[in-house]
């Protein structure tokens, strides 16, 4: 058994219902994301489009985060999914600087490395991944890859010429697939990043992997004292600093 | 946005997505990687000294060698565990070891190392300083076992090469950075060594015979050399990979990186190279000159490690 994923694009409508599923059955801090829709524009007004790609760890079959990982803590499991477990990682962030697809995050709060595991938890228990089960629109495909007769082969032989994997080229082979994509979509150097605010966020950078309230000497008393700031300080979004954001009613809304 | 930018109309851009997770491996690697070029390059400079010229000619050599390499290397070990997230779960790496990765091999290996310099930093202490705890029993049977030295040496010389350059098997296995290419940073970490190595002997060896100071220049100088043309071929002809390309481009595009970088070059390449050809004779110029290796080196490693880091993966 092989399980792999497959993301119809031309389905994706953006409604970001997978990021938000991956985020609650998961657990997934602020700061940090196992699933992401990305939005790409393209075009000049009035002839411009918007794509959107859900990304998540590919789960490749030559992976090389579970290659450079000094302890185990990532490893296959027998179904396909590469699993970690938190308690063995050293929070070496070797996987962070492997993984090409950026899926791999340091938690702020366990502070070690985690990523989408394709919610092997649910899949043990005979259920769907969390993100799949949200999909309003099924564009989320998940199945056995070796079994002829699963709805995700069946798809993938459907839709044969039009079946991409991210990065060929790193030789990951990824379980991972996207129908309908792109050079635009897949390719992270083919469309531009600009700093500042974009549609609805501020694009920008973390200032730290992890907890950026966890100091050095935190790394070697937490794990005996605990940490005096385990909230990190992120109990609400509007909590959050914003030196950018002006008043609504600074902006003329109400 | 705080000003307008026109964007081409043939470019996609993406209008949302997630923060960039930013530099994961900052200073503190870097540090670890400079640390480690002075544990090893000590010890491999050192080991040519001893084979090439007598021990009167470079008295304290015996026993500073190890003592160098020694702290240089408990550095190196320092700045990898308080880079960990979970530096208790060290421990992972010998009770857990994944035998894939160049960390772990890595981590073992340095180990080891550590422990042959150990001993040769104890049994020549002892020996050298041999009034120091004269009844002691335990040093008395450390300094009877001074011989052990001799026979550590060759092991621990062997072992300096692939600790020297486990790190690039690192960058390496790294597999989302394609600047780091393993050919040219496996050379890059042994040149590192033998600059720093040579530049530490120039700071200490001040009373050594002129042979060996001349010696020492030379190593400088071909080790900057070689370096400096290394870091020239992938700054400037770097073409054949677009992510390398678009790597370098923070570099080329001017802003920090590119006043770090040249920094790096200028202290640790070209003054060094400059000095150890044309000035060797001068003591003065030529302590200068192995402290602006130090300083270069460090800028150099630092640049190299980070912009990698800046570029978006998906």
């Amino acid at each position: 058994m092989k399980l792999g994923f497959l993301v119809d694009l031309n389905l994706c409508m953006g409604c970001k219902g997978c990021e938000i599923a991956c985020k609650v059955e998961n657990e997934v801090p602020l700061s940090s994301w196992r699933l992401r829709v990305k939005y790409i524009d393209m075009g000049s007004f009035p002839d411009t489009s918007r794509s959107f790609t859900p990304l998540r760890c590919n789960h490749c079959e030559n992976a090389p985060c579970e290659r450079i990982c000094p302890v185990s803590a990532l490893h296959y499991l027998d179904n396909g999914i590469v699993n970690i477990d938190s308690e063995r990682c050293i929070g070496c962030a070797g996987c962070m600087m492997a993984c090409p697809y950026g899926a791999i995050y340091m938690d702020p709060e366990s502070n070690t490395a985690d990523k989408c595991t394709y919610c092997a938890h649910r899949i043990e228990g005979g259920l769907m991944p969390a993100c799949v089960v949200a999909c309003p629109v099924e564009a989320n495909i998940f199945g056995d890859v070796e079994d002829e007769t699963s709805q995700i082969s069946r798809y993938i032989m459907e839709h044969q010429g039009n079946v991409q994997v991210r990065k060929p080229e790193k030789h990951t082979n990824p379980l991972h697939y996207y129908v309908g994509g792109g050079n635009n979509t897949l390719n992270p150097l083919a469309h531009e990043r600009i700093e500042g605010y974009g549609l609805f966020n501020n694009i920008t950078t973390l200032d730290h992997p992890g907890n950026p309230n966890r100091s050095i000497l935190d790394r070697f008393l937490e794990p005996i004292f605990g940490h005096p700031n385990d909230d990190l300080g992120n109990e609400s979004f509007l909590d959050m600093p914003n030196a950018n954001a002006g008043k609504a009613e600074d902006k003329g809304g109400h | 946005m705080d000003h307008v930018s026109t964007i081409e109309a043939t470019k996609a851009i993406v209008s949302m997505d997630v923060a960039h997770t930013g530099i994961i491996w900052g200073w503190m690697i870097t540090l670890n990687m400079w640390a480690k070029s002075i544990g090893t390059g000590v010890i491999l400079v050192g080991a040519f000294l001893l084979y090439r010229h007598k021990h009167e000619d470079m008295p304290s050599l015996r026993w500073l060698m190890p003592l160098i390499s020694f702290i240089a290397l408990n550095a190196f070990l320092f700045f990898t565990l308080i880079d960990l997230h979970q530096p208790w779960r060290m421990i992972h790496i010998f009770t857990h070891p994944h035998w894939t990765s160049s960390i772990t091999v890595g981590a073992w290996m340095a180990s080891i190392f550590l422990v042959l310099v150990s001993i040769m930093m104890f049994t020549s202490l002892f020996t050298h300083f041999s009034e120091f705890r004269k009844d002691c029993a335990i040093a008395k049977a450390v300094r009877s076992k001074d011989g052990l030295y001799e026979k550590v040496f060759p092991f621990t010389v062997f072992l300096a090469f692939p600790v020297t350059m486990y790190t690039a098997i690192i960058m390496s296995q790294s597999a989302a950075r394609e600047l780091w290419v393993p050919g040219a940073e496996l050379i890059q970490m042994l040149l590192a060594a033998f600059m720093v190595g040579s530049a530490t002997f120039i700071l200490i060896g001040g009373k050594w015979a002129e042979t060996v100071k001349k010696d020492l220049a030379m190593i400088l100088a071909l080790s900057v050399l070689f370096s400096f043309i290394m870091y020239m071929g992938e700054y400037f002809f770097s073409y054949k990979a677009a992510e390398v390309e678009a790597t370098l481009a923070y570099v080329h595009s001017g802003g920090p990186y590119f006043t770090q970088f040249w920094a790096g070059m200028i202290l640790g390449y070209i003054i060094p190279f400059f000095v150890a050809t044309t000035m060797s004779d001068n003591r003065t110029m030529m302590k200068f000159a192995a402290v602006t290796t130090f300083i270069g080196l460090y800028f150099a490693k630092s640049t190299w490690l980070e912009i990698p880091q800046l570029l978006p993966l998906s």
